[in-house]
């Protein structure tokens, strides 16, 4: 593991860029669509009376644009890059790499055309229309086999932990699919699941949860593993954690979607199993968090300077805040509260806008110079896109703690004859809108961070000398990352 | 010493990795799932839960295509506060035939499990039309379209042939049937409209989904009421019902 050029021409970066530039063309329409719907929130009339345009359809043409569509291709992107390092390997078969970009892509508007259009299952998550949803299970395998190929062909023997955890993904991610997507059609466009009620609420959140885990969690896991230690010049800080919270974090994981569906029908002894799990997932989920701050001792001096750091300080923390977040809400006293509120959707966004948000962005500017050859544009610029980013997620998520807890005490508060003390539910929602008015804002900022970093990564792609001087950004050291010991 | 075992048994052998890795994502998922496949642990229907009707079914799919689901739950919950401002909480018997199931996660409005029967029709009508028509300050959008465009029943037997291969218990005639059963129940709720000065036809998509808004909750609420009842005469010593003679 001695050296590697930014374009050994053994490796098959094409790919890795096209996945990148569609990560973040996705990203700005995902978000955009994602600012419409606060605004639809805050103001009803921006639904327009449009069918296609109604916060019922766009709501899951946001959230699937968002992770399929941009952390999809940003994890891609990652992983084709990193991998073949790792592996000290081109990818198994180049045909197949293009097979899952073009495939994947195509996946991507199929579902920007079909969710507007109302064809939806209604699963949060996977309401995509079962032939989509067979598209998706073949492009996946044809990744599959194209991953574990690539494995077979490696020239290093060793499976360095980043490759762990793109594994654990590409098996889980495989299974929650197939299993929660079987149906039987009654069309082309309509389906019936083969579970039902309380059967279907299950398999739904166990696949909801493991989403998160398998698609949202343990992918960027495994590339901070690789970007942080080639970002920060230090090596990864133990070994032995990293073994520790890979197999708690793969383990403990499934057992948690219960917790969506607490004080449902479902039988007692699952949920209990579902809450017991989730709070045992700390444990695992802040090694991760330990093993990736700590890589950065010795390193903190360079927070000042470099904006990459900035972000995945930044990434890692969100990540600690959210895992601790998490399994405290699926405690049954505070889910009673929380649940059904917008408390979910702050604790959702600190994940996505914090974590997966802004560890993407750290691994664009430092994969853009590299596979393009040039230097950042611009570092000021990025370091815009960090303050315009982190002040939009704490504006986002503060306005949605606010409004969750308001509306959850607002609904169980009783008067002294015990009888409800906001009968009408719309006081409830009345209080909420300037806190819809504020996450707008906080959304709004997150999305022109990511415009200006766009614009930032084409100026740097297009070889335009550096706007700030010769500095160089990141002192990228140019050895693979290495257990401590 | 476990380092390096892990570091020579496993990380060297993609194959063993994959294995292992999938022997650990399988076993919650198993423990949690599977058990309520068996006939102890699965829900049954309770009594007098019955499958949707054609013009309901139809109703429901617009439910979904919508995506109602997005800010109102059908979940009540065991707590004071919910069973006050709802109605009784959910049971699983009630829901054996959702497909999918409409639970929701989040309540930008309110749960409507028990909405069936709370309001009559034309507030339904109105409400789609212009929320803030009933309920000033609503931030929901207005479904006016719904007024203008109508169900096909033939795609209603397409649905009603594929819930019967999965269980639900249509007959065959029943199915046959649907076209006319929709103009019947769509007729009465038009005769309903019509008589608070409001035209529809019976398979317009707004008579649909007023259909099925109109039944949520309904017939389990009787069920739930039937087992009160039953337990009330238990402990009374009036009646001792069929299953204790069992």
């Amino acid at each position: 593991m001695s050296t590697e050029t930014a374009h050994t021409p053994n490796y098959d970066d094409a790919v890795t860029k096209k996945f990148l530039i569609a990560s973040v063309t996705w990203g700005a329409v995902g978000m955009l669509v994602g600012v419409i719907c606060a605004l639809q929130l805050a103001w009803w009339p921006a639904n327009l009376n449009v069918p296609w345009l109604t916060f019922g359809r766009l709501r899951p043409l946001h959230t699937n644009a968002v992770i399929f569509a941009f952390t999809g291709n940003f994890i891609f992107a990652a992983m084709y890059y990193s991998m073949q390092r790792l592996l000290k390997t081109r990818m198994f078969n180049d045909v197949l790499s293009q097979v899952h970009f073009w495939g994947w892509q195509s996946i991507i508007v199929a579902a920007a055309i079909t969710l507007p259009a109302g064809l939806s299952q209604s699963k949060e998550y996977a309401e995509l229309i079962w032939p989509i949803d067979i598209a998706i299970a073949v492009i996946w395998v044809v990744m599959a086999v194209n991953f574990f190929g690539t494995i077979a062909i490696r020239k290093v023997k060793h499976l360095y932990v980043a490759i762990w955890f793109y594994m654990s993904m590409v098996i889980t991610i495989a299974v929650l699919h197939i299993v929660n997507s079987l149906v039987l059609p009654a069309s082309a466009t309509v389906s019936y699941p083969v579970f039902s009620g309380i059967t279907d609420a299950l398999v739904q959140w166990w696949y909801g949860h493991n989403a998160v885990g398998f698609l949202l969690t343990t992918p960027i896991l495994g590339l901070m593993y690789y970007f942080v230690p080639k970002t920060a010049g230090r090596p990864v800080y133990s070994y032995r954690l990293s073994i520790l919270h890979f197999w708690g974090l793969v383990f403990l994981y499934i057992w948690a979607g219960p917790h969506h569906i607490l004080y449902s029908s479902l039988p007692d002894w699952a949920q209990t199993t579902g809450v017991v799990f989730s709070v045992m997932l700390l444990a695992p989920s802040w090694g991760g968090m330990l093993n990736g701050l700590l890589t950065l001792r010795g390193a903190w001096d360079k927070l000042r300077t470099d904006p990459l750091l900035k972000f995945w300080v930044v990434a890692i923390t969100f990540y600690g805040m959210s895992t601790f977040e998490g399994p405290m809400m699926s405690i049954r006293a505070v889910n009673a509260l929380s649940h059904f509120t917008d408390w979910t959707i702050g604790h959702v966004h600190s994940g996505a806008l914090g974590w997966v948000g802004m560890a993407a962005f750290a691994t664009f500017y430092y994969m853009v110079p590299k596979l393009w050859n040039n230097q950042l544009y611009s570092v000021k610029a990025a370091t815009l896109h960090f303050w315009l980013a982190t002040i939009g997620i704490v504006l986002y998520v503060m306005a949605m703690w606010t409004a969750g807890i308001t509306q959850g005490l607002m609904w169980r508060e009783l008067d002294a004859d015990g009888q409800l003390q906001y009968p009408n539910f719309m006081d409830t929602v009345l209080q909420l809108i300037p806190l819809y008015w504020i996450r707008l804002v906080g959304g709004t900022m997150y999305l022109v961070g990511l415009l200006v970093m766009a614009w930032n990564l084409v100026k740097t792609a297009s070889g335009v000398a550096p706007k700030d001087g010769p500095e160089q950004v990141t002192a990228a050291p140019e050895s693979l990352p290495t257990p401590a010991k | 010493m476990a380092d390096s075992m892990h570091r020579k048994l496993i990380e060297s052998k993609g194959a063993v990795m994959a294995v292992l890795t999938t022997v650990a994502i399988s076993i919650g998922g198993l423990v949690e799932i599977a058990p309520l496949y068996s006939e102890a642990l699965g829900p049954e229907p309770m009594e007098g839960i019955e499958p949707l009707t054609p013009l309901e079914l139809a109703g429901r799919d617009i439910y979904v295509r919508e995506g109602c689901y997005n800010c109102h739950s059908q979940m009540v919950r065991p707590f004071r506060d919910e069973t006050l401002r709802y109605g009784e909480w959910t049971r699983a018997g009630e829901i054996v035939y959702d497909r999918p199931f409409q639970m929701g996660s989040r309540r930008i409005g309110p749960d409507l499990q028990r909405v069936g029967g709370k309001y009559p029709d034309a507030w339904h009508y109105e409400h789609m039309d212009d929320p803030r028509a009933t309920s000033p300050g609503s931030i929901m959008p207005r479904y006016s379209w719904l007024k203008e465009r109508q169900i096909d029943p033939e795609a209603v037997q397409a649905s009603m042939r594929a819930l019967q291969t999965l269980g639900t218990p249509y007959t065959d005639e029943q199915i046959a049937d649907a076209p006319a059963a929709i103009q019947r129940q769509g007729g009465e709720i038009v005769a309903r409209l019509e008589a608070g000065n409001l035209s529809a036809q019976p398979d317009d998509q707004i008579v649909a989904l007023t259909a099925y808004l109109q039944q949520l909750g309904v017939a389990g609420r009787k069920a739930i009421q039937a087992q009160k009842d039953a337990a009330a005469a238990l402990e009374a010593g009036t009646e001792i019902p069929a299953s204790v003679e069992d």
